[in-house]
This record gives C-alpha cells, sequence and structure tokens, in this order.
C-alpha cells in the first residue's frame, strides 16, 4: 500500500475528517464574529466569554434543573443572547461612531470581567457535563473510529453556516441588515428601524457563540477559560478569511481545520503556531484577507 | 523549597503501578513545555526500568483544546498504555475525549500522570473511573485531613482542595513555625535553616521533613477513581490502593549527588 511521507492513507483520511471537524467549530465562532464585525463594525473580544457562557448555560440547566442537551441548544443561545443584546443596548451602542478600538477595548474588558466572576464562581479546572445518550458511541469507517457526536457537530455546523449565509446574502431581510452597514441614515429613511435591527444582529452573533459553547460542553473541558484559549484563533480565521466576510469565515474555518489537523500529523509542535503563520503570509500577499474586499 | 509533588513522585508512583499491572508498552501524550518533557522522562525511566518500552510520543503544543488527532496517533501505536504527560485543562480534554473515541473500549488504557481532584471532578467520575493517579494529599486521609478540607470547602463555594492547595497551606504553616522558632523573618537564610532543621507532624501531609535539597518530603498515595456507584457524595472520589513511603516517594538523595549544589 503506497505511504504519503511515512503516513498510511488511512491514517490520512481520518486525519482530514478530524481536522474538518474542529474546522466546523472555528466556522460557527468565525461566522458570528464576521456578522457582527461586518454588520456591527464592532470587534467583538467578548465572543470567547459568550461561548464559554453557552456551555456553562448547558452545564447548569442540566444539573440544577434537569434540562437536558437537547433543548439547552435552544434555551443557551436564546439566554445568553439576551445578555448580549442587554450589553448592546447599555455599552456597546455608544461606541458605534468612534474609533473600533474603542468596541475592542470595551468587550475585551468585559471579557476579562466575565471570565473572572466564573472563575471566583466555580474554580478553573470546570464542570463536568455528560453527553446524551443518544449521541454516544460511533461508527467504524474502517480508516477510523468516528464518534456519532462529532459527526453531528459537522452536520449541525454546516447546516447552521449555510443557512446564515443564505439568510445574510440571499433574502430581503438580509439586503435591508448589508444596507442599514453602508448607510444607516438611508435605510432608516425607508422606515427600517435601524437601531433594533442592529441590537437583533449582535443577539443573533452572540447566540451563535453560546450555541458552539452548548455544543463543545461534552467533549471540551468546561471551564471558565476555555473560550479565551480559543477565541485568539478564531480571531486569525477571521483575519485570514476577510474581516466581515460571512463565506470568508466559512470557508477559512473549516480550510484551516483541516490544515491544521496536517500539521498535527507532521509536525505536531507547530499546529498551534501554523493558523498565524498562514495569517502572516496571508496578510502580506492580500491585507484584505482571502475574501475581503479591499475599502 | 518544593513541596507537594515533583514529576520524579509521579512517574514512580503511577508509572511503576501500572507497569506492575502489565501494562508494559507505552505511548506518551507530552505538553510540549519543560514540565511535560520531564514528567515524559522520568515516567520513561521507571517503564525502561521495570522492563517496559515505549513505543512513541508525540508533543502536543500547550492549551490544546482538541486531542483526537493525537489520540489517533496513540491508537494506531498499539501501545496497551497512553500516558498523559500533562495537566490541567489538557489532561482533562484529552482524557474526556480518550472516552469519546473509544480509546478505553478498544483496549488501551490511560495512565493521567498529574491528576487533581478538580480534574476529576470536571470530568465526572463516569468518565474518570479507573484511573490511577499519585497524589501527595485526599482529603478523606484521616479526622485531620477532613476537618480542614471542610473549612476549606465552606469557604470555597463547596469545592474541596486539590493536593497543590494543601501543599500551599503547609509550606505557609512551615514557614511561619520557622519564623516563630527564629524569631524574625529578617535573615530569610536562618529562617531557611529553621526549616530544615524542623521536624513536623504536618496536619495535612502527616511526618514532614525538608531535605538538604529544598524538598519536602512525605508520604505520597496511590489511588484509584471510584466508579460513580461508589461514590455517596461530591469529592468522595478515590480509593486508596496503597500508602507510599517518603524514601520511596521521592528521588533519593544519593542520586542527586553531583547534579544538585546542595547534596554533597
Amino acid at each position: 500500500m503506497f505511504e504519503l511521507l511515512g503516513i498510511p492513507p488511512q491514517a490520512l483520511f481520518g486525519q482530514l475528517l478530524i481536522g474538518l471537524i474542529n474546522g466546523s467549530f472555528y466556522a460557527l465562532l468565525s461566522l458570528g464574529l464576521a456578522i457582527i464585525f461586518g454588520l456591527l463594525n464592532i470587534i467583538n473580544f467578548t465572543h470567547g466569554a459568550q461561548y464559554m457562557m453557552g456551555a456553562f448555560c448547558a452545564w447548569f440547566l442540566l444539573t440544577k434543573l434537569g434540562v437536558g442537551y437537547w433543548w439547552a441548544l435552544i434555551a443557551a443561545p436564546i439566554a445568553i443572547g439576551i445578555v448580549g443584546i442587554a450589553i448592546e443596548r447599555t455599552m456597546l451602542r455608544w461606541l458605534y461612531k468612534v474609533d473600533h478600538l474603542y468596541g475592542l477595548l470595551l468587550t475585551f474588558g468585559l471579557a476579562l470581567i466575565i471570565q473572572g466572576l466564573f472563575q471566583n464562581e466555580f474554580g478553573s479546572s470546570g464542570q463536568p457535563y455528560q453527553m446524551p445518550a443518544s449521541l454516544t458511541g460511533g461508527y467504524n469507517l474502517g480508516f477510523m473510529f468516528l464518534p456519532v457526536y462529532r459527526a453531528w457537530v459537522i452536520a449541525a455546523s454546516l447546516v447552521l453556516c449555510f443557512a446564515t449565509w443564505f439568510v445574510i446574502e440571499r433574502t430581503k431581510l438580509g439586503s435591508y441588515l448589508r444596507a442599514a452597514t453602508e448607510n444607516p441614515a438611508l435605510v432608516q429613511a425607508f422606515g427600517i428601524n435601524v437601531p433594533r435591527m442592529i441590537m437583533l444582529t449582535y443577539g443573533f452573533g452572540v447566540g451563535l457563540a453560546a450555541l458552539a459553547g452548548v455544543m463543545a460542553a461534552p467533549i471540551y473541558q468546561v471551564s471558565p477559560l476555555m473560550g479565551a484559549d480559543l477565541i485568539i484563533v478564531v480571531f486569525a480565521v477571521v483575519v485570514i478569511g476577510g474581516m466581515g466576510s460571512i463565506m470568508g469565515s466559512i470557508v477559512t474555518g473549516f480550510g484551516l481545520g483541516v490544515i491544521e489537523g496536517l500539521t498535527k500529523v507532521f509536525y505536531p509542535e507547530a499546529s498551534n503556531t501554523v493558523i498565524f503563520v498562514i495569517m502572516a503570509i496571508v496578510l502580506m500577499i492580500k491585507p484584505a484577507g482571502l475574501f475581503g474586499r479591499a475599502s | 523549597m518544593h513541596w507537594t509533588y515533583d514529576t520524579w513522585a509521579l512517574a514512580h508512583g503511577t508509572g511503576g503501578a501500572i507497569v506492575k499491572q502489565g501494562g508494559d508498552t507505552w505511548f506518551f501524550l507530552t505538553a510540549d513545555y519543560a514540565f511535560g518533557h520531564a514528567l515524559e522522562r522520568d515516567t520513561s525511566d521507571v517503564v525502561q526500568a521495570a522492563g517496559g518500552k515505549v513505543v512513541g510520543a508525540v508533543n502536543v503544543p500547550l492549551n490544546t483544546s482538541d486531542f483526537s488527532s493525537f489520540l489517533l496517533q496513540a491508537q494506531s501505536s498499539k501501545a496497551k498504555i497512553i500516558g498523559l504527560a500533562n495537566a490541567g485543562g489538557d489532561t482533562i480534554n484529552s482524557i474526556k475525549q480518550a472516552a469519546e473515541f473509544g480509546i478505553v473500549q478498544g483496549g488501551q488504557k490511560l495512565a493521567g500522570l498529574l491528576v487533581f481532584i478538580s480534574d476529576v471532578h470536571s470530568l465526572g467520575l463516569q468518565t474518570a473511573q479507573g484511573l490511577t493517579i499519585t497524589t501527595a494529599f485526599y482529603w478523606d486521609l484521616n479526622d485531620k485531613t477532613r476537618a480542614w478540607s471542610q473549612r476549606f470547602a465552606k469557604r470555597n463555594n463547596g469545592r474541596y482542595p486539590t493536593m497543590v492547595q494543601a501543599g500551599v497551606y503547609s509550606a505557609t504553616f512551615h514557614y511561619l513555625e520557622a519564623v516563630k522558632q527564629v524569631g524574625s523573618a529578617a535573615d530569610g537564610l536562618k529562617v531557611v535553616g529553621a526549616i530544615k532543621a524542623a521536624k513536623i507532624d504536618d496536619p495535612l501531609f502527616g511526618p514532614t521533613e525538608v531535605r538538604v535539597d529544598g524538598r519536602a518530603v512525605h508520604e505520597m498515595y496511590l489511588v484509584e477513581v471510584k466508579k460513580p456507584d461508589e461514590s455517596k457524595a461530591p469529592y468522595d472520589y478515590y480509593k486508596i490502593l496503597a500508602k507510599i513511603k517518603p524514601e520511596d516517594a521521592f528521588r533519593p538523595l544519593a542520586e542527586e549527588k553531583g547534579i544538585c549544589p546542595l547534596v554533597n
């Protein structure tokens, strides 16, 4: 049987698939960031904390209220989305007219505060979250063992990403949204409530982060800093895809998941830096990102 | 001075016990920094000295959240034991995902080389059951440890102390005792001398002595994580398999000659 750089092809297929699964988390998270940046011009550094809050919300629902995973998938994004809306109403909306940096500073500070509060309350090792019984086990694909849960994550993420892309790029609602970011005054003149639309958009982006958090809870450590570790990579994904480009963040999310997965086989030591190396190269060649439009 | 545990103690406690149970081929998932490498080195030494074999290792960057790729590499190595030379969140994520990928059902066993009770809590007994762990402290050892741990839990939202938290308490306790004896904290060398000279019956670690090299030595414990139905209350997590005597738990001074400048 042929081998590629010393790796049997079966192992390679396994690693490609795993890369796609990780990519689906990147895609989900960077999608929310891209929407918030593209439509609100806010660099949402609380995204990681909101992802973490989604996971903790699922834990809380399960251990305190006995509400299972499937309901948490709906309830947590709504609950955390409402928290996001409260943040938008009380703090973020004052910053739309000033430089991006202020939004970045505010959301970064909020993330630190939220993480600190959770750490104080729950400790840094985190909380247990059992996988729902219907999603345990796995399929033997011959070249690897694919856990049912991972298959579910990849499918759910693909559906969500493309549904979101479709709504924003191909529907009337989406065209209002895009128009409102280009020229809010004009859109408002047509009788559309732009501030409310922006508020709901932020809530939706935050809800996506929380949803990713619920999906992560059964397989990753549910701890206050789980989002802080991930958010930097996700920002790199958004920058490579092109800030604000919806399709860019989806394609880059999956693509970088695969590249990172392969690095874990060929040169594992570099697997957490490879994304930043790619970011540097992309920024040198295409400063607006792979799918971004130069302004 | 060095309290609580070191990589030598962890490697000899857990590594030694597992090789004795027949786990003689190892593959390491190693956190790619000094601690992980030291833990892999010390455990490999123990495994090889006991007649076992290390079939491979992969260096995993610190704070990796997804271990599936590394777990597949460990799986295809066919080693009986997957040694986790990592800590904290990395350990939690690797054990959680090993369960998901059917590593344990597939016949391979995990050896968590540094696992804290807070990690076991975060994993849940369903996932963590059966792990063999070396620990310097467990709250449910005797009346003194129970009393102190319950005081700790009351002030910490019901969380029980890890061996590190107990170790910090103990180190502070020894320091304050020494300062009291010397009469002032101004001369650091005198205080250190007093700590090393004292033989203290530590409320948490039992008889404890600080050696000339600065290593605090006391008993260590080899424990197994309970099955969910064996645990009667939160944090009732460990079965004590063996007490490791102080002289066996830590690296002997004789081995440090020429390496540690404090040992002649």
